[in-house]
């Protein structure tokens, strides 16, 4: 599967991508590790301290309450990957299995599955995850995930539809079909490894955008409250940012190099793997 | 057309009809009484039975779901139980103009960067312009704009005093400055690669060849001949991202604390207000369909090659 994904194309990712790695491999390092590197436990506030700029004490200064920003960030930025991993897991999970399916079988189940997707994509961006933690009251970070899950499977699915569409006439299918194969072995075993290349690219982006999107929620009020989230603190600096600038400023770069870095790899993952992109810059 | 038409409707007809009863469902999956989670565990029996009437959680299902769709199709997004005789519709109406204001406003801030930046770089493609707006689409795309928004507001109302502090009660085009530009960069950002690659490949094409050799001068040859026909991607891109401005604009409506359907929806969902929160996601939801609606009917205006059967 490995060689069939590489073929022919371009071998390296790419200055800027290689960038992107030592980024998104900091933050996983941070995400791991960070927890045990913060200054403060989660939880510990010094309410004499509230919204004091960065200090030796507190390197990054303190929040609303008193709590350090460093110990925040840093266990923000476990929630960050945790969100951005398993959202797009999740997401990716259920779009190509369904889209697998859905362009295999054609008919009822495509027509059906297609004007769900269709649906669920006539909420733009957030909203439908908006609704979604609306009613659960205390978002957890699982109700993060779920919602923002719910709202994302659906450009996986048309994704690896549209391939397996395309895929499904070839030779190697009809020979697949012609040596006995079961349809779930040529579905998943025969064509889906073929359609990968442009999921991976997708799913790539897709971790960015789960990111901003938690993000997004948590300044809204919306995200994790069991959680400290990067976004939330956002939220807090956004009101506060006449007073201190730094409860904006830090968290925010967070966001940006993480979404930054990992859009660099998508770039350098699309030139490598997806062939329309590569014909694209050889007509150039 | 006739055909296309009819038949593109009716997808759309179905997608507003899976809208409004997926939003139906939601909002009647709440675990718990939804109306002690408005007024408290403590509030007074008669007060309870009086929402409970009028959110009509004392009627069937099925009634409850023909009722919902009654109000949809009127237009009214039902009677607020808070404020007797005002309609969800009559709240959208006084939020929608200052959304729609702030949503042209990125559009056309988004427009103004990408068309020179994303022109530019499909002329010269690999050369600095090229490689300096491709990092520049890479910084729009991955910088929050709940991020940019306070930062812009930093650098420009605190430390250059240039522009007014938002909530300050200065409205007009100055007031209008920031949060457009805020919620324009990622989708400038976006606009700017489309355009430059779906400039690249008209660029290669045989027409354009033609034209040169016939003596067009330059810029009709870019812009008659090649920007017209790179058109149809980014209109698709324009119509697809719609939605994120939209959505755009309730997190830069927070920002700078402007007034719109954000804001309305924000505090809907503070206030555990069934009704506003349903209207306005609704409201957002079919704007979304209609425009994308309208994007695949202007493919054919801008490209007659396109035939729809």
């Amino acid at each position: 599967m490995a060689r069939s994904l590489f073929k022919g194309r371009r071998k390296s990712l790419g200055g800027l991508a290689n960038v992107g790695i030592g980024i998104i491999g900091a933050v996983l390092l941070l995400a791991i590790i960070g927890p045990l590197l913060s200054p403060y436990e989660l939880g510990f506030v010094d309410v004499t301290r509230q919204l004091e700029s960065p200090s030796g004490t507190h390197w990054l200064g303190t929040d609303e309450n008193g709590a350090d920003v460093l110990t925040l960030m840093l266990h923000g930025s476990r929630v960050a990957v945790i969100v951005g991993v398993s959202v797009v897991t999740i997401c990716s999970t259920i779009g190509c299995f369904l889209g697998a399916v859905s362009g295999y079988f054609g008919g009822w189940i495509d027509e059906a599955l297609m004007r769900i997707t269709e649906i669920l994509m006539a909420f733009p961006g957030i909203l439908l995850a908006i609704l979604l933690i609306f009613i659960t009251q205390e978002p957890t970070l699982l109700a993060v995930i779920g919602a923002l899950s719910v709202s994302g499977w659906a450009g996986y699915a048309r994704l690896v539809r549209g391939q397996v569409l395309l895929e499904r006439e070839k030779e190697y299918v009809e020979a697949a079909r012609a040596l006995g194969f079961t349809r779930a072995k040529i579905i998943f075993q025969e064509v889906l490894p073929n359609v990968l290349a442009p999921v991976i690219v997708q799913a790539t982006f897709g971790v960015a955008g789960a990111i901003l999107a938690e993000a997004s929620l948590s300044f809204l009020g919306l995200g994790p409250q069991d959680s400290p989230s990067w976004g939330a603190l956002l939220d807090q600096g956004a009101s506060y940012f006449l007073l201190t600038p730094h409860l904006a400023i830090f968290p925010g770069l967070a966001i940006m190099f993480t979404v930054l870095g990992i859009n660099f790899v998508g770039d350098g993952l699309r030139d490598m793997l997806d062939p329309r992109h590569v014909t694209r810059k050889e007509s150039a | 057309m006739t055909r296309f038409l009819v038949r593109r409707l009716f997808t759309s007809l179905i997608v507003i009809l899976g809208v409004v009863t997926l939003v139906f469902g939601v909002l009647r999956a709440v675990p718990g009484d939804p109306v002690e989670s408005i007024l408290g565990e403590e509030a007074l029996e008669v007060d309870k039975e009086k929402l409970r009437e009028c959110l009509r959680l004392d009627k069937s299902l099925p009634e409850q779901y023909g009722l919902f769709w009654k109000d949809v199709a009127q237009g009214t997004f039902g009677e607020l139980c808070d404020e007797r005789g005002v309609t969800v519709a009559d709240k959208l109406k006084t939020s929608i103009p200052a959304t729609m204001e702030l949503a042209l406003a990125g559009l056309l801030v988004a427009l103004l960067i990408a068309f020179p930046l994303g022109i530019a770089a499909s002329l010269r493609p690999y050369s600095w312009v090229d490689n300096t707006s491709a990092v520049v689409a890479l910084l729009g795309i991955s910088i929050p704009n709940f991020w940019l928004g306070p930062m812009l507001l930093i650098l420009f109302s605190l430390t250059l005093k240039a522009l007014p502090n938002p909530g300050a009660g200065v409205t007009g085009l100055t007031a209008l400055i920031l949060p457009a530009f805020t919620l324009g960069t990622a989708l400038s950002a976006k606009l700017t690669r489309m355009l430059r690659s779906s400039m690249l490949e008209v660029l290669s094409q045989d027409y354009i060849r033609t034209a040169r050799a016939k003596g067009s001068p330059e810029q009709r040859v870019v812009i008659k001949h090649a920007l017209r026909n790179a058109m149809i991607p980014v209109i698709t891109i324009i119509g697809l991202q719609f939605g994120a401005l939209l959505t755009g604009a309730i997190i830069v409506e927070k920002v700078f604390a402007r007034p719109g359907l954000g804001t309305l929806l924000l505090d809907g969902i503070e206030q555990r207000n069934y009704l506003i929160v349903q209207g306005s996601v609704l409201f957002i939801s079919f704007s979304y369909v209609v425009v994308n609606l309208l994007t695949d009917l202007v493919y054919g205006w801008i490209d007659p090659r396109i035939r729809y059967d």
